[in-house]
């Protein structure tokens, strides 16, 4: 029974911290599957983060902290898409110019307004998410087995979990059962033979960024508005790239990327139950070990190791039309 | 793949075209600078002086330049082979490992003059193996380089807090970093070469690793432009399948200028572990790694334009500290910002401005040989 407690909470700090990755696989999702690659993630992670905590702490309403998240992080998105779709430069370049103009954006202007070492002030009441419970959770809290999975595992989360598990679905209708996704994919395959058909891949790709961005707000959201209360400088701490990994592992397939999301909070909330406790057989794992894994994983998969995590044939290459 | 874009005279590629790219990106920055309620102006005057104002300071700046010397030759030998190498960063804190390993096995029994070759190596080697392995996938495995060199970044921050917390940090001792070096450990300064010019270095930790850099910099000249290996690179980063055709081995090139990219942002690491602290401190890269990547792309992946722009971005950095000693509200994070403008503008919006240039250049041409045609393009 003591196991099956501590399971329990592991699985949900799990759900707790596989929210961002999820949001913001999603993200990448759409963006390569559209053809752009998006290593900013991170950055537009953490630009949302900031933006969310300061309209939050100033107006106290967490619903424009929201907005503000999900404007800053499309506004990042369309600088990514301005110089990788229509000034046709490099993908990687921008993405990495985004994370660093943010990381260092969002200290100053933090230190600047609220001179709180690069926080933005505690958010209270109104000014964060709530967590939900789920209806008759008091009734079924004391049932045996079930109880603590309902109580505890299902209910109780923010209400942006629950968008982010409900994005899954939506997204694979998206892509793979609307006209929008169907294009979506094929500018990222083949986008000579969209632009065939009358249909502009710039605008295409466009929309897909911005899909992103709108994404990535959720996950900066989360992160400053419902996980913590209030922006910590450089609070997203490579939430972004562990995405993009998370998105390689689950080759570009919006299900798969929610297990795999799962998979990579998972170890992240076991190394830190792990910490200081020795496992059984295996003696005392090194926490550095654990935080390193996700990234092994995603290395192993990549070499092939684990089936072959084939990305869409476009992506990272500008579309330049015939002339 | 066709170049939409006009040719120009080679000054306005390689010298205007930049220079505007860079003043834009200083401009956004002021920008941020006035979001924040400071004068961009003084900022910009803080910063010059800070840099260059004293001999310490110019020493200071140096000893940063030194390092981003390295990292960034380390991006741009990648970048000619068409290698996106995300990894320097990593590779520099791998790289480490050798200097410190050289330095604790050595310091006490042989002159710095010794220990020096032996560590350049050692970190040479390091950096290389730490390249070796994405090399090795992309061109074997077919894993794309860029993602596996991030992933390597974050192995080699978690596999260094162990080794600094578990295995190096001498008994008894709190804090995650090695012993500190003896004589043998510590690299001289080149105070000489700053008082030739009447400057005295102060505290400033400006070493001989510089004219390493300076030697490792005309070595990549060499081994870029005078070399057959060199050759056979630069057709593959142009055309991988012009290189295909003329036999040469992708997999020996991508793996060969990886391990050659690793290996110089390992030997960055001879300037902060045994030109400075002398001793391997936790994180001791803080960054440097993607700074290269802006120096790479601002120098155009030319020793010749990564030298000045390393001392730029050394000026940043010690600027930068003067900065933000002077504005309470401009903290060193503000070089972070101009490193992404830097790389947003020099890199990914590299040809934003070249169309306007080109039509400018173009009506000038029209109108220089006849003068009744003034309407232009």
């Amino acid at each position: 029974m003591d196991f099956y407690v501590s399971l329990i909470a592991i699985l949900e700090s799990t759900i707790r911290l596989s929210v961002p990755l999820l949001f913001a696989a999603l993200a990448g999702l759409f963006t390569e599957r559209a053809g752009v690659f998006d290593i900013g993630l991170e950055g537009k992670m953490l630009g949302s983060a900031f933006a969310a905590g300061a309209v939050a702490a100033v107006t106290g309403s967490v619903w424009l902290g929201l907005v503000a998240g999900i404007l800053v992080s499309v506004a990042l998105s369309l600088v990514h898409g301005y110089a990788s779709i229509t000034q046709r430069g490099s993908q990687i370049v921008s993405g990495v110019a985004i994370n660093f103009v943010v990381a260092g954006a969002t200290v100053i202007l933090g230190e600047a307004w609220f001179r709180q070492g690069g926080r933005t002030p505690a958010l209270s009441g109104g000014a964060r998410f709530q967590t939900i419970d789920l209806p008759f959770v008091e009734a079924l809290r004391d049932v045996p087995v079930i109880g603590p999975i309902y109580a505890q595992l299902l209910s109780g989360h923010f209400l942006l979990t629950y968008l982010a598990f409900a994005m899954v679905p939506l997204s694979w209708w998206v892509l793979y059962r609307t006209r929008f996704g169907l294009r979506l994919r094929a500018v990222g395959e083949n986008p000579g033979a969209v632009d065939t058909a009358g249909i502009s891949v710039v605008w295409m790709r466009y929309r897909a960024v911005i899909c992103c961005g709108i994404l990535t707000g959720f996950a900066g959201a989360y992160l400053s508005l419902a996980m913590t209360a209030g922006f910590v400088k450089g609070m997203t701490a490579g939430k972004g790239y562990i995405a993009l990994a998370a998105l390689i592992f689950a080759k570009w397939r919006p299900v798969n990327v929610m297990f795999a999301c799962l998979l990579f909070g998972f170890l992240d909330a076991l190394s830190i139950r792990l910490q200081g406790n020795p496992l059984p057989l295996i003696g005392q794992v090194p926490v550095q070990f654990m935080q390193a894994l996700p990234y092994l994983l995603t290395v192993i998969l990549l070499a092939g190791f684990i089936g072959k995590a084939i990305p869409p044939k476009a992506g990272g290459v500008p579309y330049v039309k015939e002339r | 793949m066709s170049t939409p874009y006009a040719k120009l005279p080679g000054w306005v590629d390689y010298g205007l075209i930049p220079l505007i790219n860079l003043l834009v990106a200083f401009l956004v920055a002021g920008l941020v600078v006035l979001l924040v309620g400071e004068n961009p102006l003084n900022a910009a005057y803080y910063m010059v002086t800070g840099a260059f104002g004293r001999g310490e300071y110019l020493g200071f700046t140096l000893y940063y330049a030194t390092t981003f010397i390295f990292t960034g030759l380390s991006v741009a030998v990648a970048f000619h082979a068409g290698l996106f190498n995300i990894g320097s960063e990593g590779q520099a804190y791998i790289g480490g490992i050798g200097v410190a390993l050289a330095c604790l096995w050595l310091d006490r029994i042989l002159p710095w003059y010794f220990v020096l070759p032996i560590a350049a190596l050692g970190a040479a080697f390091f950096g290389a193996l730490w390249a070796f392995l994405p090399g090795w996938l992309q061109a074997k495995r077919g894993s794309h380089i860029v993602i596996t060199t991030i992933m390597f970044n974050f192995i080699a921050a978690s596999l260094m807090v162990y080794l600094l917390t578990k295995v190096l940090k001498p008994m008894g001792s709190m804090s995650p970093q090695t012993r500190t070096f003896e004589a043998g450990g510590r690299l001289p300064k080149l105070d000489w070469l700053m008082s030739l010019f009447g400057l005295n270095i102060g505290n400033a930790p400006f070493n001989i690793s510089f004219l390493l850099a300076l030697l490792a910099a005309f070595a990549c000249w060499v081994l870029i432009w005078r070399t057959r290996f060199g050759f056979e690179m630069r057709t593959m980063g142009h055309s991988p399948s012009a290189a295909r055709y003329a036999g040469i081995s992708e997999t020996r090139i991508t793996i060969v200028v990886m391990m050659i990219s690793g290996a110089l942002a390992g030997l960055m690491a001879l300037n902060p572990i045994m030109g400075e602290q002398a001793r391997m401190q936790l994180d001791f890269v803080q960054g440097a790694g993607f700074v290269g990547i802006a120096v790479a792309l601002m120098g155009r992946s030319h020793p010749a334009g990564i030298i000045p722009a390393a001392i730029l971005f050394g000026m940043l950095y010690q600027g930068g500290a003067e900065i933000a000693f002077e504005m309470p509200a401009i903290s060193r994070d503000m070089i972070v910002i101009i490193q992404g403008l830097v790389i947003l503008f020099a890199g990914a919006l590299e040809n934003m401005f070249r169309p306007a240039i080109g039509r400018l250049f173009a009506g000038l041409a029209s109108r220089a040989p006849a003068a009744s045609q003034a309407k232009g393009a």
